[in-house]
């Protein structure tokens, strides 16, 4: 500080006079945050580890706690593209020692996983503790993260089997994160020149208006077999105006032929058990496994009916205490919801799970 | 990934990341054979071949008793009472727009927690989405917080960490503003092949609003925020996820980013960050914080889950672009688009949207021929910056084959780009930050195709 010019002294303090009166300026709004607060939601973890807690954890605890509360969205081995993408595939020894991952540049490689993808280790201890696991953020312990955390990086082979991750080590782990190498910020789309970016856009068409050098050619086009895989597009569209929506539940029509202006039919409600039912699936979260008519990890409540319907005792016992083996390898695990809630599902599952 | 549950001509299981190889190639082997000769051919022959002139409105006939029975039978409404005032308290659209909803692109997500749903672009129009169908992007569900209870704390490098309730946030002198948010993976499933069917779920995860709220720039000066080494801002979320990501501490000086308690003209809805959302003008959605719990003043980006796993941009050798925020320049028509059927040949209006991450829309041009010749469209007021702009332009339609397409260019004169250009550049694997021109084929039938040429 005693090497500041003065210059320098003079600006900053003006800055400083410049705040006190933007302080001074709102009287009675906002207050001082105290100690505890701050330390309740300043939960971030930096790439230079800024805010990473003290504490360990070992990939063995890691691999109990993924099994109990993590497996049955990402799969035992973070592989898993039933739920999420996958976390963990496609990285190799090389890939360790150079920090960039080679399957990035195949075109014909199948996906890319976390793993892949993650170049500071700091973003996957961060993410873990703030929002893991998926149905109950913020639950995990800080050894449980550390722990986590060591497992995920010992079945991508960044680490051994045996590791037990810390404060004290995560730096040396950075240093053989596989893509650690692998980001850029030479673009033109961040806003400030913070990031040593440039300033041009990489596009650069150009406005021509006349006899353009183009190809009208049609390259792609959804085939016939999809024309209703998003639903009667004829339900998508208003039902007044210059176009419809295309009927796709029927073959195109016929050039030449005019659309009757038919009346317009009233919407259909839906029933009032099937409203209550789904606002039970939505505030206990059972929507994160089942879909409706539709299999996620678990089975379709459709077909749930169709397997137990009329059997509400047992429904709503299997919803309380969890299932194995019955639709899958995966299981449910016990829920903790009032018994009047689940019977009132399985009343609705057992009725044939009306949307 | 199995075979027999995958539905070529859409995308399977992707969020955000695996465009299904298999279907990939299905559709593509689709396209080559026959039927692109076909289009060719048929457009081929339209651009050679003189316009035919055009038929009469067919769609509104004189019945054969001499007049519309619309007309000569006086309807109910005409003849009866109506209904009284508030009969319902919040009114809702009429019973016949019952079609007009946001919707899921089907086998996208396999949740709808962290899943999208699209804004109906081809049924709107101006350029304010209606706040009920603003598109939806949720990492973890959302929520409907208590507003009594929400608190927005900032923290780090400033002279002493604050805490704000709604009360005082609200208490404080408030701009309003028009701003579009655009996903940064809008159009994402377009990339390599076409892969949905209309605008809806090409383009529908943009939408814009009038905002109203605090410049965040007024709450970092009452923390007594280091405005010189401080240059970053981590902005967090109240919900499961707390999304967490970087803004530049440049663009909140210039004061046009806002801490929004307010959209068109009533409070945020739950599903758009009620009661406090970041609004960051220009910028990728996933920067608008939803739940706004807090804000922390730094030195460095923080590489959070949104910028360094998700929103990362892969480039053909690999290395992928991170801190990618701008929404480049970009339009889409929405009336005549993918999936809607012409009525009749003859008049119609070609309308659409262009937006800019950089500022003004400055002209939009609109070709009918597949991007051979181009005509100026007319720009519809208000023109504003970082806000969705409204295009229209006559076009006659001869029943012939067409292709309509927008092209837009900003106020720093960057033009939107072709397919052909951007995947030169950033290969056909780059998932987010699509902003080609989009081609709609108006076949013969009066049907609307979505098509990528060549």
């Amino acid at each position: 500080m005693s090497s500041f010019p003065k210059a320098l002294i003079a600006i900053a303090l003006a800055a400083l006079a410049g705040s006190v009166l933007a302080q001074d300026k709102y009287p009675g709004i906002g207050r001082d945050a105290t100690a505890r607060e701050v330390a309740a939601w300043d939960i971030d973890v930096r790439p230079d580890f800024k805010g990473l807690p003290a504490g360990s954890g070992s990939a063995t605890k890691g691999q109990d706690v993924w099994e109990a509360k993590c497996a049955h969205c990402h799969g035992v081995f973070g592989e898993s593209n039933e739920v999420f993408a996958p976390l963990i595939g496609g990285t190799t020894a090389k890939d360790i020692e150079t920090g960039r991952v080679a399957n990035l540049s195949r075109t014909d490689y199948p996906g890319r996983t976390t793993i892949m993808k993650v170049a500071t280790v700091s973003t996957l201890w961060d993410y873990i503790n703030r929002a893991m696991p998926w149905n109950n953020p913020k639950t995990l312990t800080t050894e449980e993260v550390y722990a986590v955390t060591a497992y995920l990086l010992s079945l991508a082979n960044v680490v051994p089997d045996n590791f037990v991750l810390s404060d004290k080590n995560i730096a040396d782990v950075q240093k053989r994160m596989p893509n650690r190498n692998g980001m850029t910020a030479r673009h033109a789309m961040w806003p400030g020149n913070e990031l040593g970016g440039v300033a041009k856009p990489d596009t650069a068409n150009v406005r021509c208006m006349k006899d353009c050098a183009t190809e009208p050619k049609v390259a792609s086009l959804l085939p016939d077999f999809a024309r209703n895989a998003h639903g009667n597009l004829a339900d998508q569209n208003r039902l007044i105006g210059p176009q419809r929506g295309a009927d796709t539940t029927r073959p195109e029509r016929k050039a030449g032929t005019v659309i009757a202006q038919a009346p317009v039919e009233a919407p259909k409600p839906a029933p009032d058990g099937a409203k209550a039912a789904q606002a039970l699936l939505a505030k206990h979260a059972c929507t994160a496994c089942h879909g409706i008519d539709r299999k996620i990890v678990g089975p379709a409540f459709t077909d749930i009916a169709k397997k137990h319907g009329d059997k509400v005792d047992y429904l709503a016992g299997r919803i309380k205490a969890g299932s194995a083996g019955v639709w899958g390898p995966i299981p449910m695990p016990a829920q903790s919801l009032p018994d009047a809630d689940a019977r009132a599902i399985a009343v609705w599952i057992a009725k044939g799970a009306a949307k | 990934m199995t075979q027999d549950n995958v539905m070529p001509g859409r995308v399977h299981k992707a969020p955000e990341n695996f465009l299904d190889p298999q279907g990939i190639r299905t559709v593509l082997a689709q396209a080559r054979e026959g039927r692109r000769s076909f289009i060719r051919q048929a457009f081929a022959a339209a651009a050679a071949g003189i316009a035919a002139p055009v038929a009469l409105a067919e769609g509104n006939p004189i019945p054969s008793e001499g007049g519309d029975p619309n007309i000569l039978k006086l309807p109910e409404h005409s003849t009866g009472l109506g209904q009284g005032v508030a009969t319902d308290g919040y009114g809702k659209p009429s019973k016949y727009e019952s079609n007009i909803q946001r919707r899921q692109s089907p086998g996208l997500t396999q949740t709808t927690q962290a899943s999208v749903s699209f804004a109906p672009l081809q049924s709107l129009f101006g350029i304010v989405t209606p706040s009920g169908l603003h598109f939806e992007r949720h990492h973890q569900g959302w929520w409907d917080v208590d507003p009594s209870k929400h608190r927005l704390m900032i923290n780090g490098m400033v002279k002493a960490a604050k805490v704000f309730t709604l009360d005082e946030i609200m208490r404080l002198p408030s701009v309003s503003r028009f701003h579009f948010i655009e996903c940064g993976a809008n159009t994402a499933v377009e990339w390599g092949n076409v892969a949905v069917p209309t605008v809806q779920y090409t383009h529908g995860m943009i939408s814009c609003s009038e905002f109203t709220g605090v410049p965040l720039i007024t709450l970092l000066e009452l923390a007594g925020a280091d405005l010189k080494k401080g240059k970053f801002v981590l902005a967090e979320g109240a919900d499961g996820s707390s999304m967490t990501r970087t803004i530049p501490m440049s663009q909140i000086t210039s004061g046009e980013v806002i801490v929004a308690f307010g959209q068109n003209g009533e409070m945020l809805r739950p599903e758009n960050g009620y009661p406090l959302r970041l609004v960051v003008p220009g910028i990728q959605g996933v920067s608008w914080v939803k739940y706004l719990r807090r804000i922390e003043v730094g030195d460095m980006p923080w590489a959070a889950k949104d910028e360094a796993v998700h929103y990362i941009d892969l480039m053909p050798d690999g290395s992928h672009r991170q801190y990618t925020n701008i929404q480049e320049i970009k339009s889409v028509v929405t009336t005549p688009s993918g999936g809607q059927v012409l009525l009749d040949k003859g008049f119609y209006n070609i309308s659409g949207l262009a937006w800019s991450g950089r500022g003004k829309v400055k002209q939009v041009d609109v070709s009918v021929d597949g991007g051979r010749n181009w005509r100026p469209a007319r720009l519809e007021t208000p023109v504003l910056s970082k806000a969705l702009t409204r295009f229209n332009i006559d076009w006659v339609w001869d029943g012939k084959p067409a292709i309509v397409q927008s092209r837009a260019v900003d106020e720093t004169g960057h033009v939107q780009p072709t397919y052909r250009q951007l995947r030169g550049l950033r290969g056909t694997r780059s998932i987010y930050h699509n902003n080609a021109i989009q081609s709609w084929l108006v076949s013969e039938s009066g049907e609307v195709k979505n098509v990528q040429l060549s």
